[in-house]
């Protein structure tokens, strides 16, 4: 496993771990209580993380291995 | 006929022409039926795997949850989005392995890995145990679905058959590329119901979606956040940990990987299927909305809230297209089940028994496994009752009894033998099917059915047994591995 890959463990330990934080109505961000947001918020980082994973991953350089 | 009935009738028509139409041009073998001649790029596999995240299960029940439990309810999309960034690593493993051993189901993978046929034997039975439940909420979810957009015209028992014998027509005569077809379709509607009911219904009845939330607070502030106990956060972290985990052990959407046309593919789904677990908010917003607009729904009944309130807010005809998009959510989902199970039991038992079985006869007899689970199906759509809740829990519960032999499995070489394998996932089972029972017990004391899907520490318990039994069993038996290793290259060698 390649040192990038090691990135993926970050949404596991943002999300889940800081969890007891944000367990709370206030603020509201975007219009969402802050729990909501907090699961959308890492949605999104989830997927940003992964675009980054994927494009310094040296699994998808050059043709597709068959 | 009203008009919302006539509308969800073109799109079950619509679904049966495209999974009919889907088969065109491919001469049909078993790789073509089962994982689509392992074609399937980018789009086809986002679509069959974002299949699973807009099940009946989601739609229905991702709004009865908010309604009826709050924020427990963000469970759903946490375990889903959690599972797709686990994918990025595991997946394309499984891929490749699979495609190098033509591989074309779950069991048989395991058997595979493991070198050995009762292995295969063991997953088949599971994954099937474990789909029949599945497959039973898709059709249950979709007669509630069809009776009450029609308005009561069509009985919940009569919508569910006409939609077992819809699912199970296309998926005999198209395999998974009929799922594929109807996937686009599913996935058009639910998209436009599911924004368009998210943004307007909060809208109309709160004058904005951060409204409605204040609403909700001044009423009932505990909707809003995970509670001190019962469903907790240690409730929470526990549950989304075990169901991301189990979610690519479900037959079906290990098989949805099989026929990816590459790693690559796999990878960059990877990336975007996340962000469409965002559109699962859209679904909480309505459950939120009916928590104040529609209060007094007890129970499973929580689970009509999206439906309810759409009924008080639109025209018959709007009615007509959310009930097609949720009468799709059903399909799609179903038929790949369909699929998976009828595969994995036709490749690990059928072949198993009659090695000399042609590639016309495995399809026959998938077909014919495929009508019998239907029909099962049906039979337990139409006669259970509320214990579908508890095979809900079962069925997960038991196929992450699946995890240690799959994980352990990757590495080049195996640390658990098929011995340790094989005691674990059945002491891992037993415990769950022992549990299960007992639950029944507990769950007539507690009010409220929902509580007991929920309650995941039996499969996380169960787990724990299972990785500690597969340790100690696979050190004992570590010299009878030898030795039938040594064996097999004196074979080898003699």
């Amino acid at each position: 496993m390649n040192a990038i890959k090691l990135l993926l463990f970050v949404p596991f330990l943002g999300f889940l771990g800081l969890l007891p934080y944000a367990n709370k109505i206030e603020p509201y961000i975007l219009g969402m209580p802050f729990l909501l947001f907090w699961v959308a918020f890492w949605m999104v980082m989830a997927s940003v993380i992964l675009m980054i994973v994927y494009k310094f991953d040296p699994d998808n350089k050059g043709s597709d291995p068959e | 006929m009203n008009i919302s009935l006539l509308i969800i009738s073109i799109f079950l028509v619509l679904a049966l022409y495209l999974g009919i139409k889907a088969r065109k041009g491919k001469d049909m073998d078993m790789e073509q039926f089962a994982v689509g001649g392992r074609g399937f790029g980018t789009f086809f596999i986002f679509l069959l795997i974002a299949g699973e995240i807009y099940t009946t299960f989601t739609f229905l029940g991702g709004s009865g949850w908010a309604y009826s439990k709050g924020a427990a309810a963000y469970y759903v999309p946490a375990y889903i989005f959690l599972a797709y960034v686990l994918s990025y690593w595991l997946v394309p493993k499984i891929w490749r392995y699979s495609k190098r051993h033509s591989i074309i189901s779950q069991p048989e993978y395991f058997a595979s890995k493991y070198k050995s046929r009762s292995m295969g034997m063991i997953v088949a039975v599971l994954g099937s145990l474990a789909l029949v439940p599945y497959i039973v909420i898709q059709l249950k979810g979709l007669g509630i679905i069809v009776s009450e957009a029609s308005y009561g015209a069509i009985s919940p028992v009569a919508a569910s058959v006409i939609g077992a014998v819809v699912v199970t027509t296309y998926v005999m005569i198209s395999g998974i590329h009929g799922s594929a077809w109807t996937a686009i379709l599913k996935d058009f509607m639910i998209l436009v119901v599911v924004i368009f009911l998210g943004i307007y219904i909060p809208f109309h009845y709160f004058g904005g979606i951060q409204p409605m939330f204040e609403t909700v607070q001044a009423a009932k502030p505990e909707m809003l956040v995970l509670a001190d106990h019962g469903l907790s956060q240690s409730w929470f972290v526990s549950t989304v940990l075990l169901n991301a985990l189990g979610f690519y052990l479900l037959p079906q959407t290990f098989m949805v990987v099989l026929s990816s046309n590459g790693e690559r593919t796999l990878r960059k789904n990877a990336i975007a299927l996340p962000l469409y677990t965002l559109l699962l908010l859209f679904v909480f917003f309505i459950g939120y909305a009916a928590i104040m607009e529609i209060p007094g729904l007890q129970g499973a009944d929580g689970d009509l809230s999206l439906l309810r309130l759409a009924i008080q807010t639109f025209d018959p005809w709007v009615i007509g297209f959310i009930g097609a998009a949720g009468l799709l959510t059903a399909l799609v989902p179903a038929s790949v089940m369909l699929m998976a199970a009828s595969v994995g039991l036709t490749n690990s038992f059928f072949k198993v028994l009659v090695p000399s079985a042609s590639e016309t006869h495995q399809l026959i007899v998938s077909r014919l496994i495929i009508i019998g689970i239907s029909i099962i199906a049906l039979i337990v759509t139409v006669t259970g009752g509320e214990a579908l809740a508890i095979l809900n829990i079962m069925s997960y519960s038991l196929i992450t009894q699946l995890a240690p032999a799959l994980f352990c499995s990757l590495p080049k070489n195996n640390i658990i033998n098929k011995y340790g394998a094989m005691t674990g996932i059945l002491a891992g089972v037993l415990i769950v099917l022992y549990a299960t029972i007992a639950d029944v017990k507990v769950a007539t004391f507690l009010p409220g059915i929902p509580q007991v899907i929920n309650d995941i520490s039996t499969g996380v318990i169960a787990l724990l047994i299972n990785i500690l039994v597969t340790f100690i069993v696979s050190a004992l038996t570590k010299h009878i591995a030898m030795q039938e290793n040594e064996m097999n290259d004196l074979n080898k060698i003699s």
